[in-house]
């Protein structure tokens, strides 16, 4: 088995709210091998974000452990942090929020690579930064201009290029096509699997996206309510979805064919509070299978077959 | 050319090649567009030089300050085109002299308050919680002061100089400033750029420095311009209340006070002053109102 | 010649179509440039059909649902030949019987419900006071058809005294779509009414908005970037870029028997679903600037069978068969195919 470049158990982030506390992740565990992409799924509010700002402790988690190459970097300090963060980046998903407005492309790439002192002199920063707009696939002439004189797909390069400027390891990569259209997200996509190729890079790609997800990534998580309900490699989740959630949301991707009579599962009701969730399985109330046993204790995540975890109570029945 | 010869900048660096668009190009372009703010700047431009330049134009001793008995209280007329004063000064030249007061004081007392403001309020946006909590009561307490008391009270208190009139009518702008700030930076900080910086290992104090202040900067400058204009106002307010700059300086609020008791018989001894007052701070709210425009990104492309 | 056009002007309407529109251009002028929003379009909806208007953002599909109600805001300038609704001449109407139109034959629906509600007023009343506007009513029975109407679209009548921020994304929405149906109008334009939702909230108002349609016999128009919901919802397919439609047809023409070099594209950038080692095809470039559109046709800079030619000549629309319209001037060569692989 290969080895993992990160491993995360048993993370929970709390929030604290004046009508209680709202669980965002509430013990969640997964491990991504080196070179590998870990698909995180969910509709909104189901705390993908909140797991992968976490994970780079841009939140503070309440608890948990996160080893970064068999580090746990939840105790490590400031400065001890700040070395680390060079090997762990982050892609966000609005591409217009995510630059600062009054930084040109140059100004950005070179403040990153001042700071962390990647490389050093005027010749020397520059060299890299056009390197870095080449990797991304960003012209030569763009290099003084700001990001609002840019469109949604380029100013995305410029946040892959702010966090390869690094030579990261690891990037969590959050929900970073969702804001562009088709013919730019497969632009990107299609960079961020060269990438990885040819860098060797590991991701989390958080999205709400399942036919992006399935394209892109080797394991997916589907997580519902802060928490993980099914886990399983990409080829057999899509072939073999165990938990009704994850049934009700590969049923409800719409596909781009002519397809005659499509039977869709349609979820009723909305998903509920995370705010002081009762013991009870957190999807029995929206559930077509729901059984009074799904009011009594929230079902842990099982491994039904290798590879394969589910939490669901009455997976074995179905 | 010659800048990148002394700055030593290699011409085959790439970055030199293409030229950036000045954002402050746009913005003054945006501002050339309204009639209201070019006249207002210009006001403001000639009211700067005069003050620059009043020493140079006028003698203090023997032309502003000096009694003239045998030339008092004359009418406008060829001579002294505004007129003279109860102690013979012509009311023209003390006008213009006047305007290093005001426009100093103004200046000099809104950057007091820019400063003091704008370091609370970025503080307190940025760092929410109870830092945030201590800074904003204080600030509530401050604003619930009438700022003229206010003023009356520091400068009663430290004695009246031009110096303490300054600090007076800077304290009592803070608030302003605070609370500006403070929500120019809350809506920055929560942009997503401000989390990419802190995940490129960029400290806290860098990132409020050099990426939240200058996002933030539009509503301070169109704040700074309009509470130059207020300050004017409190200053002539303070001055004519005998609290302000001394006498026997010419500062406009002192003028105004002086030429009270011949309101009906010699009117243009408040008229002249009065309309400078208004003629300045319309000029600053005029300018305070283009730049709001031209500064807000909604307006521009 | 003048007697042609005049013919043309008052060419009649079939019984059976429900929204015609002929040659719509839009223009925004600004102080230093023209932008070109929208270029040339017809569209015949017959009555009870749906049509998707695809396309990526800036393609034109808002500005042309905008010009359809008659609503495109300043500067915009809108030229057009020909615009019946249910068979009222909107290009004829006067001020007054435009705002009688809009609800009662045309309504719309925007894309995004969190900002297209009054926060201060209840959901009951805003259904309420749409129907009021278009039908003599007292004040308690548009609430009691009020009420009919959340519960059409799924919502219990009881909760009509509540306020928008009672309510989720989604039920948001859901009560923006019982506004637009509250005066049974002719034809809905639904503009990219999902998109702002998560994929299981998206089904269900996918699945309701068709069972409604199907139960009113009413017109829909389609506005989407997203060729599934277009496949899963609509009968004929639009294909827009750079303000100009570029294929037409039904749902089958165009998916199955793809013609357009830039639908294939749209296609290719989708990840495959049932294969998901293959790579995906993105369209390169960008679109083009819309106050600097090429000289011939728009998409040749990205396309990949461009000729000399294409750059030069702006195409003509061509019909490949009774209801499969394409502009593409590659089509003028009759052995031309494009790579997508046709499908029954």
């Amino acid at each position: 088995m290969a080895e993992n470049i990160l491993e995360v158990r048993n993370l929970k982030k709390y929030f604290k709210t004046p009508r209680g506390m709202l669980h965002a992740v509430d013990d969640v565990s997964f491990s991504i091998e080196k070179g590998h992409t870990l698909g995180i799924v969910g509709e909104s509010g189901c705390g993908k974000t909140t797991t992968g700002r976490c994970i780079l402790r841009l939140v503070e988690p309440t608890s948990g452990e996160i080893f970064f190459e068999g580090r746990d970097i939840t105790k490590l300090g400031r400065g001890e942090m700040k070395k680390l963060r060079k090997d762990m980046q982050i892609i966000f998903q609005d591409p217009f929020s995510s630059l600062d407005p009054r930084y040109t492309i140059n100004q950005t790439l070179t403040e990153t690579l001042k700071i962390n002192k990647i490389v050093t002199g005027k010749k020397a920063i520059e060299n890299r930064v056009l390197e870095l707009m080449e990797t991304v696939g960003l012209a030569e002439r763009l290099i003084n201009t700001y990001p609002h004189e840019l469109d949604g797909g380029r100013r995305q390069r410029i946040g892959i290029a702010r966090a390869l400027a690094l030579n990261p390891k690891f990037i969590v990569c959050d929900e970073p096509v969702s804001a562009l259209d088709v013919s730019i997200q497969a632009q990107i996509l299609n960079l961020l699997e060269d990438l990885q190729e040819k860098l060797g890079l590991s991701y989390i790609f958080i999205t709400h996206d399942l036919a992006v997800v399935n394209h892109f990534a080797d394991e997916i998580a589907v997580m519902y309510l802060g928490q993980i309900v099914e886990k399983a490699p990409t080829q057999e989740l899509f072939d073999n979805p165990m938990h009704p959630y994850t049934q009700a949301l590969l049923s409800a991707i719409p596909i781009p064919e002519v397809i005659e009579n499509r039977q869709q599962t349609i979820l009723s009701g909305e998903i509920s509070s995370p705010i002081n969730p009762k013991d009870e399985c957190r999807f029995a109330k929206r559930c077509r299978f729901s059984c009074d046993g799904c009011r009594e204790k929230n079902p842990p995540l099982v491994e039904v077959k290798p590879g394969h975890f589910v939490a669901c109570g009455r997976c074995g029945e179905l | 050319m010659s800048a990148e010869k002394t700055t030593q900048i290699t011409p085959e660096l790439v970055s030199k090649k293409y030229v950036r668009q000045s954002q402050m190009r746009i913005i003054l372009h945006n501002l050339r567009k309204n009639k209201g703010a070019m006249i207002g700047l210009a006001i403001i431009t000639i009211l700067v030089l005069v003050s620059c330049f009043a020493d140079v134009l006028f003698d203090y001793d023997t032309e502003i300050a000096d009694l003239n008995i045998s030339q008092k209280l004359i009418r406008p007329c060829k001579e002294h085109i505004f007129g003279t004063d109860d102690l013979g000064r012509d009311i023209f030249k003390r006008v213009l002299y006047g305007a290093r007061y005001s426009l100093g004081v103004g200046f000099a007392a809104t950057m007091i308050g820019m400063v003091i403001g704008v370091v609370l309020g970025s503080i307190a946006g940025y760092y929410c919680g109870i830092a945030e909590d201590i800074i904003m009561r204080c600030n509530d307490v401050l604003s619930a002061v009438p700022s003229i008391l206010m003023g009356i009270v520091i400068v009663s208190a430290l004695g009246a100089s031009t110096f303490n009139l300054m600090l007076a009518i800077g304290i009592t702008s803070v608030p302003q400033f605070v609370r500006i700030t403070r929500a120019a930076v809350l809506s920055v900080r929560n942009q997503e750029y401000v989390e990419a910086l802190k995940a490129t290992g960029m400290s806290e104090a860098r990132i409020i420095a050099f990426h939240v202040i200058p996002n933030c900067l539009s509503p301070i400058i169109v704040q700074i311009t309009l509470r130059i204009a207020s300050a004017i106002i409190a200053t002539s307010s303070l001055s004519f209340l005998g609290l302000g700059v001394p006498v026997p300086a010419p500062e406009w609020g002192s003028m105004l006070n002086l030429g009270r008791q011949y309101v009906r018989t010699a009117s243009y001894l408040t008229i002249f002053p009065g309309i400078a007052i208004l003629i300045t701070v319309l000029a600053f709210n005029l300018l305070g109102d283009g730049l709001r425009d031209a500064l807000d990104p909604k307006l521009r492309k | 010649m003048a007697e042609d056009k005049k013919k043309a002007v008052e060419e009649k309407i079939p019984e059976d179509v429900a929204l015609y529109l002929k040659n719509l251009r839009v223009k925004f002028v600004l102080e230093k440039e023209t932008v070109y929003a929208v270029n040339g379009i017809d569209i015949t909806l017959k009555k009870g059909k749906t049509l998707g208007l695809a396309g990526e953002t800036g393609a034109g599909k808002t500005t042309t649902a905008l010009s359809m109600l008659r609503l495109v805001p300043y500067p915009g300038k809108v030229e057009c030949d020909r615009l019946v609704v249910d068979g009222k001449d909107v290009l004829k109407m006067k001020q007054k019987d435009l705002e009688k139109f809009r609800g009662a034959d045309l309504a719309m629906i925007f894309q995004d419900p969190m900002t297209s509600l009054n926060p201060v007023f209840t959901v009951g009343q805003q259904i309420a006071d749409a129907i009021m506007l278009h039908n003599p009513t007292t004040k308690e029975q548009a609430f009691k058809s009020a009420q009919q109407m959340l519960e059409l679209v799924g919502i219990p009548a009881a909760r009509a005294v509540e306020y928008p921020h009672q309510f989720s994304g989604g039920m948001k929405q859901r009560v923006v779509i019982a506004i637009a149906l509250a005066c049974n109008p002719g034809v809905l334009i639904a503009d990219e009414p999902t998109t702002a939702l998560d994929v299981t909230i998206q089904a269900q108002v996918i699945a309701m908005m068709k069972k409604l349609r199907d139960e009113r016999g009413m017109s829909m128009i389609m506005i989407t970037h997203d060729l599934g919901i277009i496949a899963d919802v609509c009968d004929e397919v639009a294909i827009m870029y750079a303000g100009k439609i570029i294929e037409y047809g039904t749902l089958r023409d165009v998916f199955n028997h793809t013609k357009h070099p830039y639908t294939e594209g749209l296609f290719n950038s989708l990840p495959n679903i049932h294969n998901r080692d293959e790579r995906l095809k993105p369209i390169p470039g960008l679109m083009p600037d819309p106050s600097n559109l090429p000289k011939g046709c728009a998409f040749a800079p990205r396309c990949r069978y461009a000729t000399a030619a294409c750059k030069e000549k702006v195409p003509e629309p061509r019909m490949v068969s009774d209801t499969h319209m394409v502009a593409c001037s590659a089509y003028d060569d009759p052995a031309f195919r494009i790579e997508r692989p046709e499908k029954d």
